[in-house]
Order: structure tokens, then C-alpha cells, then sequence
């Protein structure tokens, strides 16, 4: 099991490095390629040649794609300094670069971002999860019933409008008409009623989509379930419907869920882009976004790492709950 | 013949008479349709027969003839419907003087798993992946004796274990079904089955799923445990030769009916029904040196939907010219061939005797 788990973050720190890789290949060599100038970028519109040339040399712009590939790794773990020859700018670890756009360390605009995008992301998981499921049970235990069909039908609807539709639709009537909810996002710290309130319409429009996912696939695997011979088993013990169906066939259920929650989680929590924009909150998703309508290259690259990240950390933590949840599966 | 049972033993099967349950398990006139979108399938129909305490009967036949559907409405597991949509079930199931077909659900869940127990086919698939076998004891045990505590079932779980002939039973109780071996395991199945002492024991192909070598462990296990707890089996195979061991009694399945049934000696020694001289023919016998190749049945089972007019087994009968055209027009009754030996065949009874005795037997 700690062979298992010291082997998979070995895993977690290669993939890791590997998206790093090609994230910094596609962003930094593509303008190189294309005749853009990232140092241009960096320094605005109106600079002289030389302040251009010191800004190259401070970025380390001026040197080879490896070299600057290790520089920006090195800078992620111990840190790095800045120097023009005259001042020294130090960045501490884990160093992401300075924003081209706004000249901010990248580090803790992710740090501010994710607490947005967690925000959103942890209110409407619960939401979808709570609902998803329990939507997808009762409509499989009602099966071919009119109720079935209704939150089936209700649930094609979820999964196939896009949050940009939803989310207008909402703002218009309950922010703008009916005038129920605030829009913008209020820090938890700041005024946690505010910040609730704010979030409610943008996280029942994300959980709906979600949810309407996980409900199709709760019934589709709970009838599955209730299909195998040990549910069969259970009955021909005498067991009350409840333990059969809460119990036995639950257990079976959530299995599948949990991965697939695991990933939406993860990949929910590196940005949800859609949402965001919609809503006009500053997470990671609308900050990427914006970076990459600004071409603003170190902000893409923390954006994508932070993403993968945690991504990466779902995907493994799935992979550990799943052997606790399934004694077959065998972490070795 | 290896069968060892004294033929005069009291037999198990009667005709069922108008009234009353005359034995401990009473089937009468049970008929399990599926509608489905092709038409009504008609898995059981019309079939009786009855079983007493300390008796074991065998119903044989091939996939599809209503055997396991038959096992399954005894204990009301169709009720709840299958991935077929929820059975038409009539007919009468008296079990110790109690109806089960009308009775109540719930009534017929306290009874399951109590007074009647099963054992399934194969028990990988049978038990619960992610509960321990001592877990899923448990809660068989717990089910029906609300007020014993954890430890107490778990108690009873390590000794039904040990029973059955598991090793080191209060290690294993802890163990998942895939930890076990496949004869462990449908020893574990028994183990579940047996907690709650049940009085009618219903083992659906419990040897189907195993080696060889541990099919014949298995079946000891089952006759030692009946010889102990007294209680009525039915044992469900498509081999006669798992019965042939086993069974007091044989009740031969085709097509949804039963088309013969006798104590299990008369049945071997004697068998009326040309669908049963098809069984034994296809069984491979190794208390006889020359055997010559194994005679399958030729044809396929009937389909439940449009069973063939008449007897079901025309089609793929040799003998059917000898019944005069009978055997397509009219439905076949069960009848008297011996001392409660009863077969359903339009063919002449002594033409059935010269057949038997002349071209049957020699080959057995």
C-alpha cells in the first residue's frame, strides 16, 4: 500500500513534469516561431530597443528553449532571481513568473483565483452529487413510470444545454427580473452571507448540468446492478427491500460514480471556464481566458500546471478510494 | 445401476388431490408467463408436485425448461420482476400449510431465507463482492433474529463455517468471496443458505460452476447436511447424474411441464418418456466398461413462445409416427406407468417397453 502510494506521487510528479513540458513548448516556442516577441509583449507598446533587450535578458528570454524551460522549473521549486545587472528581483518558490500584462508574481493571483473557482466548483459538487444520484435512483426504482420518463427527459435537457444558455437565462429572470440574487462573487472571509448568496444562482446552474450526468448515470448502473445475481442473493435471504436496494445495490452503484466524480472534481477545480465568464467571476477559468486573449504567456502556464495539478491529484485519489471501496481491487 | 436407494422406499411425489397441501412442499398447477414484446413465454406451465421433510427431489431438464423459473417462484423471487419485466405467476405453493402464491410479500420475505433457503449456480457471482463471507452471514442470520447482537451472529457465522468444511473458519469469516476458492466458496454459499436452519433447501445447479473433483464434495456436503437438519431439498440440474446420487425422487422438466416423474431407482431403471431415455443417453457413465459415444438429443429446446401443438417434444421425438398423429394434435397427460411413477407420452405403453428393452437399455 506505501510502496503503491510512494509510486504513484513518483507518477504524479513525471506527468506532472510532462504537461509542464508541453505547455511550455506550445506557449514559449510558438511565438518564437510565429515572429511574436514575448519581450515585446512584456514591455507594452511604446519601449525603446534597449529597454526591450533588458527586459529579454531579465526574462532570460535571450537564451536557448531548454535553458529556459529549466530555468522556469528551477524557479518552481527553489525559486528565482531576476536580474537586469543592475537590480535584483527575487521570486520566491514556487515561482510561476511575472503576469506580462499586470507585472504580478503569477503564484498568488493562482492562489486568489482558486478560492473563486473552489468556491464554485465544492458548492455545486455537493448539489450535483446529492441530487444527481438521488434523482437517478428514484428513477431507476420507478422505472418505465411517468416520473421516470419526466426526470429523464429533464435530465437530456441538463446534459445538453450549455451553461452559457442556462446561465443568461438565470441572470436574466432571477438577478435582473425578479431581482432574488446578487451578482459577483463577495470573499468567503469578507461576508460569508454575501458570498453565499451570490453563488447560489451560478452553482444550481453548474450543478444542473452535472447533475444531469450523474442521474443518467446512476440508473443506468444502478438497473445494472439490480440485475446481478448477489442482489438476487440478498433477496433470497429475506432481506427488507431497503437493505436489498440501499445497501447491496448502493454500495455497487457508487463506485462508478466516485470515479467519475473524482475527475469532474478535479478537472472542475482547474477552472470552470464557462461559468465564470458567464457570471463574471475572477477564478481560474476566466483568468485563463483572459490570459490567453492577452497572450499573457506566464499566466497561461500556471493556469494549465495548476489545472493539471489537479487533475493528476483526482485522478490518484480516486485510484486510493477505490481500492477502500472495492476489497478486489489490489494496491500493489 | 450404482443407486443404492432401497426401491421401496416410501416415495416422496403423490397426485395432487383437490384440496389441501397433502405434502411438507405442495406445488400445484404453477404457471409462470412473461409477457414480452413477442408474445407470452411460457416458462412454467402447469406443473405439480409435492415433497416431503427429509426428501430430496430432482428436477432435471435442459436450459430453458422452466426449472430454474420453477425455484425461483417457490420463494417468490419473481415477484419483484426480472430484466424480462414482472412475471404472470397463478398456481399454488403450500408450504407447511401455507399458501404462497396469495400470501403477502412481506410474509414471504420472512419466510425466505428462514424456512426456505436457496443456493445458486455459481457463487462468485452469488455473493455480494464487497461484503466479507462472515459479513454477508451476518446479515442473513441478523435478518430474521432481530435480537441477536453482532457478536452473536458472528458466533454462529464461524460455526455454520466450520460445518461446512471450511478451514480455519474464524480466519476465513473475514475473508471476501474472491479470496476463496470456488468449492470454498459455494461451501460459504451453503454456510448462508443453512444459517437460519431452513426446513426446504432449494439448490439451483449448485455444481454447475465447479471443477469436477469439488462438484462431488459439494453434493456429500449437501446429503450429509440434509441427512442432519431433516429438511426437504430440491435439487436443480441439467445432469442427471448429479441427482442420479442424490435425489428420492425425479421430476423430469420439458418445455414448461413435467413430462415424467418417479422415484429416482424406477426412474433410471425404468424411464417411460423418450425425452428422459435422451437424457440418460447423453450422460457419461463410468460404471460401465464399453460405453459406446454419448447420444445427444437432437434438436433444440422447444421455443416458450410457439411450443410446438400437441406433446412439445414431437419435433424432435424418434418414436413420434408410433402414436398414430397423436403426438401433434394432442396434449399429453400425465399418466400411471408404475407405482407413482407417472410419464406423459401418446406413445403405446408397450411399444414404449419393446423400444426401451430392445434399442434403449443396451446402450445405457
Amino acid at each position: 500500500m506505501l510502496v503503491y502510494f510512494i509510486r504513484r506521487l513518483v507518477n504524479v510528479v513525471a506527468m506532472l513534469l510532462v504537461v509542464s513540458a508541453v505547455t511550455f513548448g506550445i506557449f514559449f516556442m510558438v511565438p518564437k516561431l510565429t515572429g511574436s516577441d514575448p519581450a515585446l509583449l512584456y514591455v507594452g507598446k511604446i519601449a525603446d530597443k534597449a529597454a526591450i533587450e533588458g527586459i529579454r535578458h531579465k526574462m532570460g528570454l535571450d537564451k536557448s528553449i531548454i535553458e529556459q524551460y529549466f530555468l522556469f522549473l528551477k524557479g518552481l521549486f527553489v525559486g528565482r532571481d531576476y536580474s537586469t545587472g543592475v537590480d535584483v528581483t527575487h521570486c520566491s518558490a514556487p515561482c510561476f513568473g511575472y503576469s506580462f500584462k499586470t507585472e504580478q508574481e503569477v503564484w498568488p493571483l493562482l492562489l486568489d483565483r482558486l478560492g473563486v473557482t473552489a468556491s464554485l466548483a465544492a458548492g455545486a459538487a455537493v448539489l450535483w452529487l446529492v441530487f444527481g444520484t438521488l434523482t437517478g435512483v428514484v428513477s431507476a426504482l420507478k422505472r418505465r413510470t411517468l416520473l421516470d420518463r419526466f426526470t429523464m427527459t429533464t435530465a437530456l435537457a441538463g446534459v445538453s444545454l450549455p451553461i452559457y444558455f442556462t446561465g443568461m437565462i438565470s441572470i436574466a429572470i432571477f438577478v435582473h427580473q425578479l431581482g432574488w440574487f446578487p451578482n459577483g462573487y463577495v470573499e468567503l472571509a469578507k461576508d460569508p452571507v454575501a458570498w453565499f448568496q451570490n453563488l447560489v444562482l451560478p452553482w444550481v446552474t453548474l450543478a444542473f448540468l452535472y447533475a444531469a450526468t450523474y442521474a443518467r448515470l446512476t440508473r443506468a448502473t444502478l438497473l445494472e446492478v439490480l440485475g446481478e445475481d448477489y442482489i438476487r442473493t440478498a433477496r433470497a435471504k429475506g432481506l427488507g427491500e431497503r437493505t436489498v436496494i440501499g445497501k447491496h445495490a448502493m454500495r455497487s452503484t457508487l463506485t462508478p460514480i466516485l470515479t467519475v466524480f473524482g475527475m469532474d472534481l478535479g478537472g472542475l477545480i482547474g477552472g470552470a471556464v464557462l461559468t465564470e465568464t458567464t457570471y463574471n467571476f475572477r477564478g481560474l477559468g476566466y483568468e485563463a481566458v483572459a490570459a490567453i486573449s492577452a497572450s499573457d504567456l506566464p499566466v497561461i502556464m500556471g493556469v494549465t500546471l495548476f489545472a493539471g495539478f489537479f487533475i493528476i491529484l483526482a485522478n490518484l485519489l480516486v485510484d486510493v478510494l477505490y481500492a477502500v471501496v472495492d476489497p478486489r481491487v489490489r494496491l500493489a | 445401476m450404482s443407486k443404492t436407494q432401497n426401491s421401496t422406499a416410501t416415495s416422496a411425489l403423490s397426485v395432487p388431490s383437490a384440496e389441501g397441501p397433502e405434502g411438507f412442499l405442495t406445488v400445484r398447477d404453477l404457471r409462470v408467463h412473461f409477457p414480452t414484446d413477442d408474445g407470452l413465454v411460457k416458462s412454467v406451465d402447469g406443473l405439480n408436485f409435492s415433497l416431503e421433510k427429509g426428501k430430496t427431489l430432482g428436477i432435471v431438464g435442459e436450459s430453458g425448461s422452466g426449472k430454474s423459473v420453477t425455484s425461483l417462484s417457490i420463494m417468490g423471487l419473481h415477484r419483484m420482476g426480472t430484466k424480462r419485466g414482472a412475471p404472470k405467476i397463478s398456481g399454488e405453493v403450500w408450504l407447511d400449510g401455507e399458501e404462497l402464491i396469495s400470501a403477502d410479500p412481506d410474509r414471504v420475505r420472512k419466510l425466505r431465507g428462514q424456512k426456505m433457503a436457496m443456493i445458486f449456480q455459481d457463487p462468485l457471482t452469488a455473493m455480494h463482492p464487497y461484503y466479507t463471507v462472515g459479513q454477508q452471514i451476518i446479515e442473513g442470520y441478523r435478518a430474521h433474529h432481530p435480537g441477536t447482537s453482532k457478536k452473536e451472529a458472528r458466533t454462529r457465522a464461524i460455526e455454520m463455517l466450520d460445518r461446512v468444511g471450511i478451514p480455519q473458519p474464524d480466519k476465513r469469516v473475514d475473508g471476501y468471496p474472491h479470496e476463496f476458492s470456488g468449492g470454498m466458496r459455494q461451501r460459504a454459499m451453503i454456510a448462508m443458505a443453512l444459517v437460519n436452519d431452513p426446513s426446504l433447501l432449494i439448490a439451483d445447479e449448485p455444481t454447475t460452476a465447479l471443477d469436477v473433483t469439488v462438484q462431488a464434495q459439494i453434493l456429500d456436503l449437501i446429503r450429509d447436511l440434509q441427512k442432519e437438519f431433516g429438511s426437504a431439498v430440491i435439487i436443480i440440474t441439467h445432469d442427471l447424474g448429479v441427482v442420479a446420487e442424490l435425489a428420492d425422487d425425479i421430476l423430469v422438466m420439458y418445455g414448461g411441464k413435467c413430462i415424467e416423474k418417479g422415484p429416482a431407482a424406477q426412474l433410471f431403471e425404468s424411464p417411460e418418456h423418450p425425452y428422459t431415455w435422451g437424457l440418460l443417453g447423453s450422460m457419461p457413465r463410468l460404471d460401465r466398461e464399453l460405453q459406446e459415444r454419448l447420444i445427444p438429443v437432437k434438436g433444440t429446446p422447444p421455443s416458450l413462445i410457439n411450443v410446438p401443438s400437441g406433446c412439445a417434444f414431437h419435433p424432435r421425438c424418434p418414436y413420434a409416427e408410433l402414436t398414430g398423429g397423436r403426438s401433434t394434435s394432442e396434449l399429453p397427460v400425465l399418466a400411471e406407468a408404475g407405482p407413482k411413477h407417472f410419464a406423459a407420452c401418446h406413445i403405446p405403453a408397450a411399444d414404449r417397453h419393446r423400444i426401451f428393452t430392445d434399442e434403449i437399455a443396451p446402450r445405457l
